[in-house]
C-alpha cells in the first residue's frame, strides 16, 4: 500500500511538472503583455525599464525556470493588471466563487436526487416525463443561455431580482459572505440558479437510471415479496444503492463546477474567479492566467489522487495491480 | 412456491401457456436498420426531434436562397432599420418576423446564416474528434502494456478537467479563428471518445472471433479497423450524437464569452452576445431569437441521442 501512495503521488507531482511547464508555455504564446501595460506614447526608456522590471526580455527557459523556483515558495508572481500579488487576487475572489458554488451543487442535489428516484419509480407518469424533459433542457441547453433567459424574466421584465454584481457581504473570519443577509440571497439566487440546473440535471438522471435499474434487480422483488412497503423499499434499499455513484459525482463535479462558475460568473458579473480568469485573458494578465490554471490544475490533480486512492483502499485488486 | 413464481405474480397472472399453440409461422428476415427504425418510430418524441433536426439543416444548407436578406451584404442594411421589433416592415417592403439587430439586419436571415457556422464547427469538430479519439482508443486498447497506461492516463486525467475549460484556455492561447476553435473543441472532446473505444474495444478483444482473426493470421491493423471498429460502433455513435450537441453548444459559449470566431464568423453565439447589451433596454429579440435557435437545435440533436442509447442499452430491455 505504501508503494502505491508513492507512486501515485510521484506521478501526481510530474502531471503537475508537465502542466505547470504546459501552461507558462502556452500563456507565453498569447499576445505581448506590454502592449496592455504600457500606454502607447511612453517612451522608449520606460518601456526598456518595465520590461526588465517584469522580467519579459529574458529567454524563456529562463523566466520559466524563476517561475518554477518562486512556485515552489509558494509565490506564483504578481498581476500586471492589478498590481498585488497573484496569489492574494485569487483568494480574495475564492469566497464568491465558492460560496455560490457550494449552494448550487447543494441546491442541485437536493432537489434533484427525489426527484430522479421519483422519474425512476414510475417511468411512465406524466410528472416522471416533465421531470426528464427539465433534466434534457437542464443538459443540452448551455448555461449562459438560461443565464439570459434568467436576467430577462426576473431582472427586466418581473423586476424582483438584481441583474447582477454580489451584493453586500458580512465578514465572518476575515471574509464577506453574501449568504447571511436577505439581500445577499436576492443577489446570490439567480446566479446559482443558473449555474445548478446542469447538477440537477445530472443528478436527476443518475439518481433515475439507477432507480430504474436496481427495481428491475431480484433485491427488490424479494423485499416486495418480504411485505415491506414501497416507501420503506425506496428509501432503504435505492436510496442506499444509489446514493454510491451519486457520492463519488458530487465529489467530482465540485471541482468541474467552479470550471462552469467561469460563464456564469460572467454573465452576473460576480466579482469570483471565474470572472477574474476571463478579464485577465482579456487583458494579456499573464500571471492571473499562469496562477490560476496552476491552481485549477492542482485541485483536479489532488482530486483524482484522492479518488485513487481511496479506490485502491476499497479494492484491493488495484493495489496489486499497480498500473 | 419458488421464488420464480412470486416474481411472476408481479405480472400479468392470466398469461397461462395456451394448449397446443398452432406453430407461429416463421417471420420473414428484417434488416437490422429497419428494426432499428421501427423501434425508434415507437417514440414520437424522438421522431419530432429527427424531423426537427432534418429541418433545421435543411434550413441552415438552403440559407442563401431562402432568406428575405443576405445579411452580411452592407448594401442590404438600413440604419433606420435597425432595433426594430419582430413583425416590423422594412424601408424594402418585407415584413421583419423576428425582428432587426443593432445594424438593421434581418434576424431571421442572420439566425439561418449563423446556423450554417455553428453546425460547420459542431460537424467539423465532432467528427474530428470521433476519428482521433477512436483512433487512440484503439490504439490504447490493442496494444497494452505501457502504451495503453500512457494513453489512458491522458486521457482519463483530461476527463477528470471540465471540457469548457480546457477549450477557453486553449482558444485563449491559440488566438481566435475557425481553424484554432476547431483544435480547441476536438482537443477538449477526443478524450469522450477515446474512452468509450477504449472500453468497448478492451471487451471485445477477449472474444472468439478476435482471436480466431489473430490465428489466421491477420495484420493488427486489419483486426483493429475491420473486425474490432464495427462491432463498437453503436457506442461511439451515441457519443458521436453528443458530442456534436455538445460541440456547438461549447462554441457558442465561447463565442458569447467573446472568445470565439472572429467577428467575420458571426455564429449564433456571436449574436446572442451582441444582443445581449440591448436586453436590459427590453430590447429581447436580438439575443433571444438566435438563442431559442439554438436551443431547438441542440435539445433535438440530444433527443435523438437519448434515443438511440435507450435502443442499444440491453439493461432497459426486460
Amino acid at each position: 500500500m505504501l508503494g502505491f501512495i508513492i507512486q501515485r503521488l510521484l506521478q501526481a507531482g510530474l502531471v503537475m511538472l508537465v502542466m505547470s511547464a504546459l501552461v507558462f508555455v502556452g500563456v507565453f504564446a498569447i499576445g505581448n503583455p506590454i502592449d496592455v501595460i504600457i500606454s502607447p506614447d511612453a517612451t522608449q526608456d520606460i518601456r526598456a525599464r518595465a520590461i526588465a522590471a517584469y522580467g519579459l526580455d529574458r529567454p524563456i527557459w529562463e523566466q520559466y525556470a524563476g517561475f518554477l523556483g518562486r512556485l515552489l515558495q509558494g509565490d506564483l508572481g504578481r498581476s500586471f493588471v492589478f498590481n498585488m500579488n497573484v496569489t492574494d487576487l485569487i483568494f480574495s475572489r475564492l469566497p464568491a466563487t465558492l460560496e455560490l458554488t457550494l449552494v448550487a451543487v447543494l441546491g442541485a442535489t437536493f432537489i434533484g436526487v427525489p426527484l430522479g428516484i421519483y422519474a425512476g419509480y414510475r417511468p411512465d407518469s406524466p410528472v416522471s416525463k416533465g421531470i426528464m424533459a427539465v433534466s434534457v433542457l437542464g443538459f443540452s441547453v448551455p448555461t449562459f443561455w438560461i443565464g439570459l433567459l434568467l436576467i430577462l424574466t426576473f431582472a427586466v421584465w418581473l423586476g424582483w431580482l438584481p441583474a447582477g454584481s454580489r451584493g453586500p457581504t458580512v465578514e465572518v473570519f476575515g471574509v464577506g459572505w453574501s449568504f447571511l443577509t436577505p439581500e445577499g440571497w436576492k443577489h446570490l439566487l439567480l446566479p446559482a440558479l443558473n449555474l445548478s440546473l446542469f447538477k440537477f440535471a445530472m443528478m436527476v438522471r443518475l439518481s433515475r437510471a439507477g432507480t430504474r435499474e436496481i427495481m428491475l434487480t431480484d433485491t427488490v422483488r424479494f423485499a416486495r415479496a418480504a411485505g415491506l412497503s414501497e416507501w420503506t423499499i425506496l428509501r432503504h434499499h435505492v436510496l442506499k444503492l444509489i446514493s454510491i455513484p451519486i457520492v463519488t459525482v458530487f465529489g467530482l463535479e465540485f471541482g468541474s463546477t467552479l470550471a462552469f462558475a467561469v460563464v456564469t460568473e460572467t454573465i452576473f458579473s460576480w466579482p469570483g474567479v471565474g470572472k477574474l480568469i476571463i478579464d485577465s485573458i482579456n487583458s494579456l494578465d499573464r500571471p492571473v492566467m499562469v496562477a490560476y490554471l496552476i491552481l485549477v490544475a492542482a485541485l483536479f490533480v489532488t482530486i483524482n489522487l484522492l479518488v485513487d486512492l481511496t479506490y485502491a483502499l476499497l479494492d484491493p485488486r488495484l493495489r496489486r495491480k499497480g498500473a | 412456491m419458488t421464488p420464480t413464481d412470486t416474481t411472476l405474480t408481479s405480472q400479468d397472472p392470466v398469461t397461462l401457456p395456451a394448449p397446443e399453440a398452432a406453430p407461429a409461422p416463421v417471420p420473414p428476415p428484417v434488416s437490422p436498420l429497419r428494426a432499428f427504425w421501427a423501434e425508434y418510430r415507437e417514440s414520437w418524441i424522438a421522431v419530432i426531434a429527427l424531423a426537427v433536426v432534418v429541418l433545421v439543416v435543411l434550413a441552415a444548407l438552403l440559407a442563401p436562397w431562402i432568406t428575405p436578406q443576405d445579411p452580411y451584404d452592407i448594401a442590404n442594411l438600413s440604419l433606420m432599420d435597425a432595433r426594430r421589433p419582430p413583425g416590423y416592415v422594412g424601408a424594402e417592403g418585407y415584413t421583419h418576423w423576428l425582428g432587426t439587430d443593432a445594424n438593421g439586419r434581418d434576424l431571421l436571415s442572420a439566425i439561418l446564416y449563423g446556423l450554417r457556422i455553428s453546425l460547420q464547427m459542431g460537424l467539423v469538430a465532432g467528427l474530428v474528434a470521433l476519428s482521433v479519439g477512436t483512433t487512440l482508443g484503439l490504439v490504447a486498447a490493442h496494444s497494452g502494456g505501457r502504451i495503453e497506461t500512457a494513453i489512458m492516463r491522458i486521457v482519463d486525467l483530461q476527463l477528470s478537467f471540465p471540457a469548457i475549460l480546457l477549450a477557453l484556455v486553449l482558444v485563449a492561447m491559440l488566438g481566435q479563428g475557425k481553424g484554432q476553435l476547431i483544435a480547441a473543441l476536438v482537443a477538449a472532446q477526443y478524450a469522450y471518445f477515446a474512452r468509450t473505444a477504449y472500453g468497448a474495444a478492451a471487451a471485445e478483444r477477449r472474444k472468439d472471433y478476435v482471436e480466431a482473426a489473430h490465428s489466421v493470421p491477420l495484420s493488427a491493423r486489419r483486426i483493429v479497423f475491420r473486425h474490432i471498429l464495427p462491432n463498437i460502433m453503436p457506442p461511439l455513435i451515441v457519443v458521436a450524437t453528443v458530442q456534436i450537441a455538445n460541440s456547438i453548444a461549447l462554441e457558442a459559449t465561447l463565442s458569447f464569452l467573446g472568445l470565439g470566431l472572429p467577428v467575420t464568423e458571426p455564429s449564433l453565439g456571436m449574436l446572442i452576445s451582441n444582443g445581449f447589451q440591448y436586453m436590459m433596454s427590453g430590447r429581447y429579440w436580438i439575443s433571444i431569437y438566435p438563442g431559442i435557435a439554438l436551443i431547438i437545435l441542440i435539445v433535438a440533436i440530444n433527443l435523438v441521442g437519448d434515443q438511440i442509447r435507450d435502443q442499444l442499452n440491453p439493461r432497459l430491455k426486460r
